[in-house]
């Protein structure tokens, strides 16, 4: 199991999910795949495929619209599994949050394991983020083997 | 015994070989792209991790195929250590393509699907290459038993050098590289989601990972079938290819299937039948 739990940490792969982002984080997270940031160094894969992600990372806020969308994607990955909650939206709705249409933070529909502040948040941050995701990982994996 | 003995340690170290050359790969492609890249054992802990993960399949069907797909294809890199028949091994490897394809198939995604016909497409471009290359095996040795090249002293690709370029082709489509990776991709999420492969995770996927390690040994190996004497001769030259293909597929764009079948039906069949056909019409090797 300790092998196993040691690869979890070195392989994350990511699953991106725009809720009701104004696009701004979306860029920060995609210039974390860039040569500059280059988050491959970490085994971290966009992969765009819930069924083979661990890691979901969701920058805007959940609209009435987009909540099915992020549960059915919540619902796909397989154990274990985190989410990255990255910008001011994702966190609590943001500038947004009393449109009309908006439940608010990733928080109303899903439950979020790591919040990444920041309008836009920056790549370093979001970084950040997605290694204490990895903690979390970690620490998920260790109470299912308790159990 | 001795053939047992050989064909245990194949199973066991193909795959050791092929996840580093793939983690090798990921190193190198990145220091292409001027970034520092994964470390080189990337290729083992994704596979560990996904046979960590939640087993979530589809249907049953679905890991028949995969496990089918593995076995066909470790049976057809066996068969190849141990000096088998090319053209044995050509149709193994076509029917564990196929149960690769049915695999994609049995799960109702749309993706999948596409994948899936991509991937026939692309069997479609490669088969004839593979069986022209078993025939000029044939032309050459009078045989077409991989283990009677040992017996030779002039290598392959003296004599099948056309054949070999070909084979380059088609190498860049079985290791899914750009140009031709159409039905997957190692690479980020494209239009396909992942095709093929987008309904298989955990350790389902890892066992698709691990046929593609062993598929890779086994294409690497038909390159290095031009060369056994020395054996490190053919080693080195599989590694030449491998090496092509990251640099192509750095520097290439993805194209379209019909691109791919065209270019394999004219250029790719039109460099074996003259190369056979020069070896026919010089009236030398044919037994």
């Amino acid at each position: 199991m300790g092998m196993i739990n040691k690869s979890r940490i070195k392989s994350p792969w990511l699953l991106h999910y725009d809720g009701s982002s104004c696009n701004g984080c979306d860029i920060e997270v995609l210039a974390c795949l860039t040569p500059v940031y280059d988050v491959e160094r970490f085994g971290i894969i966009n992969t765009g495929n819930p069924k083979h992600a661990d890691i979901l990372l969701i920058t805007g806020g959940v609209n009435r619209r987009a909540a099915r969308v992020v549960r059915n994607l919540y619902e796909q990955m397989p154990h274990p599994k985190v989410v990255v909650a990255v910008g001011a939206c994702a966190c609590s709705g943001g500038i947004f949050h009393d449109c009309y249409n908006m439940l608010g933070g990733i928080e109303k529909v899903i439950p979020v394991d790591v919040y990444v502040p920041g309008c836009a948040a920056r790549p370093e941050s979001i970084i950040d983020g997605v290694v204490q995701a990895l903690n979390v990982l970690e620490s998920k994996t260790g109470k299912e083997a308790a159990v | 015994m001795k053939e047992f003995i050989i064909a245990l340690l194949v199973i066991i170290i193909a795959p050791l070989l092929g996840g580093l050359l793939s983690g090798l790969d990921r190193v190198i492609s990145a220091r292409m792209q001027s970034r520092v890249g994964p470390p080189l054992m990337q290729p083992f802990y994704d596979l560990l991790k996904l046979l960590g993960k939640e087993p979530l399949a589809a249907n049953r069907r679905q890991v028949t195929w995969a496990l089918a797909y593995l076995f066909l294809i470790a049976a057809s890199l066996v068969l190849f250590c141990l000096g088998g028949d090319l053209l044995i091994i050509v149709f193994t490897m076509a029917f564990a393509a196929v149960c690769f394809i049915l695999g994609g198939f049995s799960a109702k995604s749309p993706y999948s699907h596409i994948g899936s016909q991509r991937e026939l497409l692309q069997m479609l471009a490669y088969e004839p290459v593979l069986i022209l290359l078993a025939v000029g095996l044939h032309l050459q040795n009078g045989s077409f038993m991989v283990g009677e090249l040992f017996h030779q002293t002039r290598p392959l690709l003296a004599s099948l050098p056309l054949v070999f370029i070909a084979l380059l082709i088609i190498l860049t489509i079985k290791m899914r590289k750009s140009p031709f990776d159409l039905s997957t991709s190692h690479h980020g999420h494209q239009e396909l989601v992942k095709g093929i492969t987008t309904e298989y995770s955990g350790p389902f996927l890892a066992l698709i990972e691990i046929t593609h390690w062993y598929e890779l040994v086994l294409v690497l190996g038909l390159v290095a079938m031009f060369w056994t004497s020395p054996l490190w001769a053919g080693l080195v030259l599989a590694f030449m290819a491998f090496f092509l293909e990251l640099v192509i597929d750095n520097i290439c764009a993805r194209l379209t299937w019909d691109f791919m079948l065209k270019f394999t039906w004219s250029i790719g069949l039109a460099l074996c039948l003259i190369n056979l056909g020069w070896i026919l019409a010089r009236g030398r090797g044919v037994m």
